[in-house]
């Protein structure tokens, strides 16, 4: 048994959809003379309760709008949960939608100290790394350039490169192992690989069943903001499975399925 | 309270790079970049002085001095503001990714606007001094009104950016109460014959009316009007506080609406 490093106690977050935006002053008011202020509630996760170990790398799975980057977004402290608790211990490291944050005006060399900043680094430390990270990225030849005439992809990189820089207790992993070209793909890989034998705590999301597999020691399926299975990956990515299946055949086969049945008995 | 000093110091380095960030790119891909900040409010003055020099100015060979040090107290206190109201939105890609606390943006709008503002203040040392304006014990003072000034700008900026994240119509409307406020703070004209009449409560109102007055006092070589330095004072701190509970109950729910 290792040591508990993420909590996650009964966290509800609740968004309001107001059926049309209220952004104006004049809607603002008028719809509060009329009464009309009332929004519809919308729990996208509900009663969300786990935790994990140090050295624990958990793939959550479920289908769009299950709640899965809602959950990972809560765990990294973006969004502030409605009810219940995170508790988190050690430096998390989010892997987000790479590159999002950049200045586009700013070169390169200026984003890895705005964003390294950002993500809680000390000048020193960046300093001392500046080196590593534009070499792990690769992009040498345009760290001067501004970050606006990047291609999506050099953006990643240079995401991936600065935000892994560091040795976190626990990394965020929203689909990002699928950026850049293929050689990159594999450096980022053998970097999150490597990270894994030093027992980082991880939590995964993909929808490559394949791949959970392949990193995850254990799964979680989120349904509509709650967890219908936890446990070990083996189990988990079974029920899973039988879920997708399931859910394609019901949409596409669900008749012919049933006269497959007829046939085998 | 320590816990929050303790975690204003680990960000202090963001601090800085936000800031940096703001001033270099003020200026980024002009040829003349900061001496913009120079240039600028030197020409703006002589227009100034064309236009209004001979009509309100009644000749008076320091008009420049007037219109230009009334002129930089007031775009600063509009800059700032402005930046401030639009920095949660200009910032939602941050924002939405990792977590920074959000009085960070703000802070950092309204600093970089300050120390371009500081910077552009060497232009009135100049103008000054080749107007012939002889510096007295006074100017000493000017440091009040110029700290009195930043936290003005903070406190109406903490409750612009507030209000700005679910009303966009705050960016209009913000846009045409700062030009009643511009004209109501006596940047190109005289006050005393407008002081004296009806209509006077409406520059004692304005908190910016008081600044700029006492920060030209300090120049002219003239004592500070306590009362207007106590009134913009305490407009600046109540509005501040006002901003920060404001920011500080609502910012959970920026994100949500950014």
């Amino acid at each position: 048994m290792g040591k508990e490093i993420l909590k996650v106690d009964h966290v509800g977050m609740k968004f309001n959809l107001s059926k049309e935006r209220v952004d104006t002053f004049k809607d603002y008011i008028l719809k509060m003379v009329k009464g009309q202020l009332n929004y519809d509630e919308f729990w996208a996760l509900k009663d969300v309760t786990f935790s994990l170990e140090k050295g624990d790398r958990l793939g959550i799975l479920g289908v769009n709008g299950a709640g899965k980057s809602t959950l990972l977004k809560v765990i990294a402290g973006v969004f502030r949960p409605t009810e219940g608790t995170v508790t988190r211990k050690g430096k998390i490291v989010p892997l987000l939608e790479l590159g999002a944050g950049f200045e586009p005006q700013y070169t390169g060399a200026e984003n890895i100290y705005l964003y390294g900043a950002m993500l809680g680094y000390s000048k020193e430390f960046i300093d001392e790394r500046f080196q590593e990270i534009v070499q792990f990225s690769g992009l040498k030849k345009f760290i001067d350039v501004p970050v606006q005439n990047y291609s999506s992809g050099m953006k990643s990189r240079l995401g991936f490169a600065i935000a892994t820089i560091v040795e976190p207790e626990i990394l965020i992993l929203d689909e990002v192992l699928s950026v850049g070209d293929g050689r990159f793909r594999k450096k980022s890989e053998k970097k999150i690989m490597d990270m894994f034998d030093k027992e980082v705590t991880v939590l995964f999301v993909s929808h490559h069943l394949e791949q959970v597999q392949r990193l995850c020691n254990k799964a979680m399926i989120l349904e509509q903001g709650q967890i219908t299975a936890f446990g070990g990956i083996d189990e988990v990515s079974e029920i899973y499975q039988k879920m997708m299946d399931e859910d394609v055949d019901g949409v596409l086969f669900g008749k012919k399925k049933k006269k497959r049945k007829d046939l085998l008995l | 309270m320590k816990k929050r000093v303790k975690g204003f110091m680990q960000y202090r380095f963001l601090l800085g790079q936000l800031v940096k960030k703001g001033i270099k790119l003020k200026y980024r891909r002009s040829y003349l970049g900061i001496v913009w900040s120079l240039l600028e409010p030197l020409l703006t003055m002589i227009v100034l002085t064309l236009i209004f020099g001979e009509l309100l100015g009644k000749g008076d060979k320091t008009y420049p001095v007037y219109v230009l040090s009334g002129r930089l107290l007031y775009t600063f206190f509009n800059l700032g503001t402005t930046t401030a109201l639009k920095s949660i939105r200009n910032n939602a890609g941050m924002i939405k990714k990792v977590y920074i606390p959000k009085y960070l943006y703000p802070l950092a709008g309204v600093l970089f606007n300050y120390i371009i503002f500081l910077i552009s203040l060497i232009v009135l040392v100049a103008v000054g001094a080749v107007l012939g304006i002889r510096p007295t014990i006074y100017l000493i003072q000017a440091v009040i009104p110029l700290a009195v000034l930043f936290l003005l700008t903070m406190g109406f900026g903490m409750i612009l950016a507030t209000v700005g994240v679910f009303f966009r119509d705050m960016e209009y409307l913000w846009g045409v109460v700062s030009m009643l406020i511009m004209y109501a703070s006596a940047i190109f004209y005289h006050p005393e014959k407008i002081l004296q009449g009806r209509k006077g409560f409406i520059l004692k109102l304005n908190p910016l009316f008081g600044v700029i007055h006492n920060f030209r006092s300090a120049i002219f070589g003239e004592p500070m009007y306590m009362k207007y330095l106590w009134y913009s004072l305490g407009v600046s701190v109540f509005c501040l506080i006002v901003g920060c509970i404001m920011f500080y109950r609502k910012q959970d729910e920026f994100i949500l609406n950014i």
